[in-house]
């Protein structure tokens, strides 16, 4: 076989709670270190140890961070999924499994290359700790795969030198047990494998990093300083990234008292509510959480649009409906959040494709929040939430200073006859508020009572509707305001992907399959709702539009009619919605099937 | 309710506070509850409070639930920033509130169907976190917008206006505040303004969460005969335990009591409130005794009122938090973005 370097798929079986994670995690940090793109899916069960997991590494010369679909290198560490897992192996690839014990040989494939290695023997041999086996014997198959791929072990002492900077003693029991594995491997296989690494450098520059951490990290330049939460996957990390940075940059090295307070709360209901009693008062406020969470603040959404408080919610989707699979992803809260609540609602929406976009839409909210004073929905997803991605660093315009909106000062105040909260002075939809504690002549009523654009109560026609449609317009103010799509696209090609989120890097990549085929596609990846002008002009532009997302309903198709002018048989749904992230294959056979038949037509 | 809009005049003769206002200044917006309705006497008692402890009404940010007793705020301190949460959940933008700006006075009405039903998860969560505000309960034992029906704290054998029982065992909001660590604890009934409002004057100045659970009959739908939340039951079965007297001066005027029946307790901020024991085996810094007290008074039918328990060394919210004394909300953005080379730093962690 010749030598495939720098373009394979290694996945690992294994058993939650044995502290696989971390050996994984070396796996692929080392590949990143080689200068070589890389990126990880980690897919891991609702549950704390003894359930089968899995993490997959694409090592993709090209860039590509999707899945492939392809299973390269199988490293079967769980006897429970063997069968399956051996099964999932492309064919002319490799299954590395531990081969201490006598494995079930009607479990063999002809075009997969077995190699036993003891794992258990050779770690039980030099640690006496039982928890200490469990967790070397996955280090050990690091150890195994560098020497089989070639990674350079200097790379992988450094980062367990730096992993365990605290901790010298933990080093040299990794290291050891890292070589046993390579040593092995050494002595008894054929190494390096046709697939292998080769070091590169493109990846000067970028960092491993998860999207939660990166919304944390964002929230954090966006200037928040209250965060409310209730514990759910798969948002979770992100308040405990925000709490992480605010324990770094946000302690006042005198005193030691904290400039920023987060309130874990009872529930979602109360999650929210703290956000926005925080939001009333002047601070910048956010909650991040998922699809039931959001199902939970459904009224205080529609308090908080009607008596326009600003928001910021992060909703890292999962599979839904219900509990449905909380460690799978989708894309799935596009409606729920477009609408949310009873009456006439309608929200605005950033849609990120990776962590980079995590942290800067992070900040957009907060701005686009206090510009419009309502609420603002981060969508992102257990994928972008929870998966390492690389991303070329991000940096940070020393000159920003946070949009708060249109708030009257204690000066303003003291120099006018009489404030109205309500009150559209600029045409925009968009009225002043103020902050309490402030001015007397501040003070208003919040409530979320029907009332006129003085704040009073009303009960009367007219005035209600006058508040409603001020809010429709400024809800069209949003139009203008929210992030501008992604667009790459060439003249005269008439089909395009519309698509958003997650699904770009495997749209990317399909759309480079596709060219090679001789197939040209044009691509809109929106990035903000309401929809810019931009989007409707590209919907326009093209006579076949394929809308890619991951859910079952098609939600942003749904959108696309509702709030565009485009022709409905225009638009024709490519889905992905198991729960696993999308990845090139079903794009590309969607889209070429289509044309097929279209041309045989 | 009444349809004359009320005119703010300003009688030269009436009584100034220090900050040189009078009661009218702490007034709100003309009631439109029932007539003869107890949240209207809570609502004057509240105003008597404030516009005595001489507080700027703009330094005040009043909230509610739903409800009839959540009306109430627009009744008072026009002059101060208002919200009406949904139905339950005032406890928790009581809290993001506080969270943004520790610095102003929170008080928050509520009733027994917004804090003890739908709301009883936020209220005891708010306790436990032991907010920075006075917490009023206007109760009365019934659903008054939605025309009488039980709320939860209605007593067992207590008879609605179309004859119905109730079976069902009360949530009594001072048993559950002592239970849950409540740091102030109190009841009392909105006929009686002379124990009512030096209750909320104290409750205002506790640094932390006071609980003020407030008899409020309900002349339309739970005034009548064989109702236990009548005016004429509450009189009758009322059961004064602690006077509280608050006093603003730094030096608690101890001499004016007798040393075994008063007890001097030193507030946050300096000021006292003086409690006045009818009973002498009753110590409201006691919680064990001040429960089975309670308890034992309870069995008799008794309604015990006063400020029944008070912990003034409890930590509030932002004390837990080390949050710094400012406002949050007005930290300046220098002080609160890390900057480029803190991002920089950051970022080369994950390589």
């Amino acid at each position: 076989m010749p030598s495939r370097s720098n373009d394979f798929v290694i996945k690992i079986a294994n058993v939650n709670g044995t502290g696989s994670a971390s050996a994984n995690g070396l796996l692929m940090k080392a590949i990143f270190r080689m200068g070589i793109p890389v990126v990880g899916k980690n897919f891991f069960p609702s549950n704390i140890q003894g359930l089968p997991t899995w993490f997959e590494i694409r090592v993709s010369r090209e860039g590509y961070v999707a899945r492939s679909g392809r299973v390269d290198i199988m490293v079967a560490m769980n006897a429970q999924t063997y069968a399956r897992d051996l099964a999932d192996v492309s064919a002319g690839g490799y299954l590395i499994y531990d081969s201490t014990w006598s494995r079930d040989k009607q479990l063999a494939r002809d075009d997969v290359t077995l190699i036993g290695i003891p794992l258990a023997q050779l770690v039980n041999a030099q640690f006496e700790n039982v928890r200490a086996r469990i967790l070397m014997k996955n280090v050990c198959y690091v150890g195994a795969l560098a020497a089989l791929l070639d990674i350079d072990m200097d790379v992988i002492k450094q980062l367990l030198k730096e992993t365990f900077a605290d901790k010298e003693k933990l080093i040299a029991g990794n290291l050891k047990a890292i070589e046993l594995g390579y040593n092995y491997v050494k002595e008894y296989c054929d190494c390096p494998l046709p697939l292998r690494l080769e070091p590169m450098h493109a990846t000067d520059g970028y960092i491993m990093v998860d999207g939660n951490t990166m919304a944390g990290l964002g929230c954090v330049f966006a200037g928040a300083t209250v965060g409310a939460w209730y514990p759910i996957t798969p948002s979770t990390s992100l308040m405990d990234a925000f709490k992480e940075f605010c324990e770094r940059y946000r302690v006042d090295r005198g005193t030691g008292k904290h400039r920023y307070c987060i309130v874990q709360a009872e529930d979602e209901l109360a999650a929210i509510g703290i956000v926005l009693g925080a939001a009333w008062n002047g601070a910048r406020a956010f909650t991040p959480t998922s699809g039931p969470g959001i199902s939970l603040m459904n009224e205080f959404i529609g308090f908080a649009y009607y008596t326009e408080i600003p928001a910021v919610l992060f909703d890292v989707q999962r599979v839904g409906p219900s509990t449905g699979m909380p460690t799978r992803t989708q894309q799935g809260d596009l409606l729920l959040c477009a609408y949310a609540s009873h009456g006439d609602t309608r929200h605005v929406l950033l849609f990120p494709a990776d962590p980079a976009e995590c942290f800067h839409f992070a900040v957009t909210a907060f701005d686009l929040a206090e510009r419009l004073q309502t609420p603002v929905f981060v969508m992102s997803d257990l994928d972008i939430g929870m998966n390492d991605w690389m991303i070329p660093k991000v940096h940070w315009d020393p000159k920003y200073a946070p949009d708060r909106g249109k708030v009257y000062s204690k000066e303003q105040l003291e120099n006018m006859q009489i404030f109205h909260r309500y009150t559209d002075n600029d045409g925009d939809g968009i009225c002043y508020r103020t902050f309490p504690g402030v001015h007397a002549r501040g003070a208003y009523f919040t409530r979320g009572s029907g009332h006129n654009r003085h704040g009073g109560y009303t009960e009367d026609a007219a005035d209600y509707q006058d508040v409603l449609d001020r809010l429709r317009r400024k809800h069209d103010t949003a139009k203008q305001l929210v992030p501008t799509p992604v667009i790459r696209s060439k003249k005269g090609v008439k089909t395009a992907i519309v698509s958003l989120g997650s699904c770009d890097g495997a749209v990317r990549e399909a759309l480079d399959v596709l060219a090679r085929e001789g197939t040209e596609v044009n691509y809109l990846r929106v990035r903000g709702f309401p929809f810019s002008q931009q989007v409707e002009e590209f919907l326009a532009h093209h006579e076949q539009v394929f809308v890619v997302e991951q859910n079952r309903d098609a939600q942003l198709k749904s959108l696309l009619l509702l709030e565009t002018t485009v022709d409905r048989n225009k638009l024709i749904s490519i889905l992905h919605y198991g729960g696993m992230p999308i990845d090139s294959r079903g794009i590309v056979s969607g889209i070429s099937d289509a044309l097929a038949k279209g041309a045989a037509a | 309710m009444s349809f004359m809009q009320k005119p703010k005049v300003s009688h030269s003769q009436l009584p100034r506070n220090e900050l040189g206002l009078t009661v009218r200044d702490y007034e709100g917006s003309m009631s439109t509850l029932c007539a003869g309705c107890g949240h209207d006497s809570i609502t004057a008692a509240v105003i008597q409070a404030f516009w005595e402890l001489s507080i700027e009404p703009y330094k005040v940010a009043k909230m509610s639930g739903i409800g009839c007793s959540s009306k109430t705020p627009t009744y008072f301190l026009s002059q101060a920033h208002g919200i009406n949460a949904v139905h339950g959940r005032m406890p928790s933008i009581a809290t993001g509130a506080n969270a943004a700006d520790r610095n102003l006075y929170y008080v928050g009405i509520s009733g027994d169907g917004d804090s003890l039903s739908i709301g009883l998860g936020q209220f005891i969560h708010v306790l436990r976190r032991n907010l920075n505000m006075l917490y009023i309960i206007e109760n009365n034992g019934v659903y008054g917008l939605t025309k009488g029906q039980f709320s939860a704290s209605a007593d067992v054998g207590s008879k609605a206006k179309k004859g119905e029982v109730n079976q069902q065992p009360p949530i009594d909001p001072v048993i559950a505040a002592l239970t849950l660590g409540g740091s102030f604890v109190a009841r009392s009934f909105s006929g009686d303004k002379a124990q009512l409002v030096p209750l909320i004057k104290a409750g205002i100045m506790h640094n932390g969460f006071a609980m003020l659970d407030v008899l409020s009959p309900c002349v339309t739908f739970n005034d009548h005969e064989d109702s236990t939340k009548s005016y004429a039951h509450t009189r009758q079965f009322y059961h004064p335990a602690v006077h509280a007297d608050f006093v603003l001066s730094k030096k608690p005027i101890r001499t004016a009591y007798d040393d075994g029946e008063a007890m001097p307790v030193e507030l946050h901020d300096g000021s006292t409130v003086v409690l006045r024991k009818v009973s002498k085996d009753y110590n409201p810094t006691n919680r064990a005794q001040a429960y089975s007290y309670l308890h034992e008074h309870q069995k008799r039918g008794e309604i015990v009122t006063g400020l029944l328990y008070i912990d003034e060394d409890q930590r509030e919210m932002h004390d837990i938090s080390n949050t710094v004394s400012e406002a949050l909300r007005d930290l300046a953005y220098a002080e609160l973005c890390p900057g480029n080379a803190a991002l920089e730093e950051t970022q080369n962690l994950y390589r």
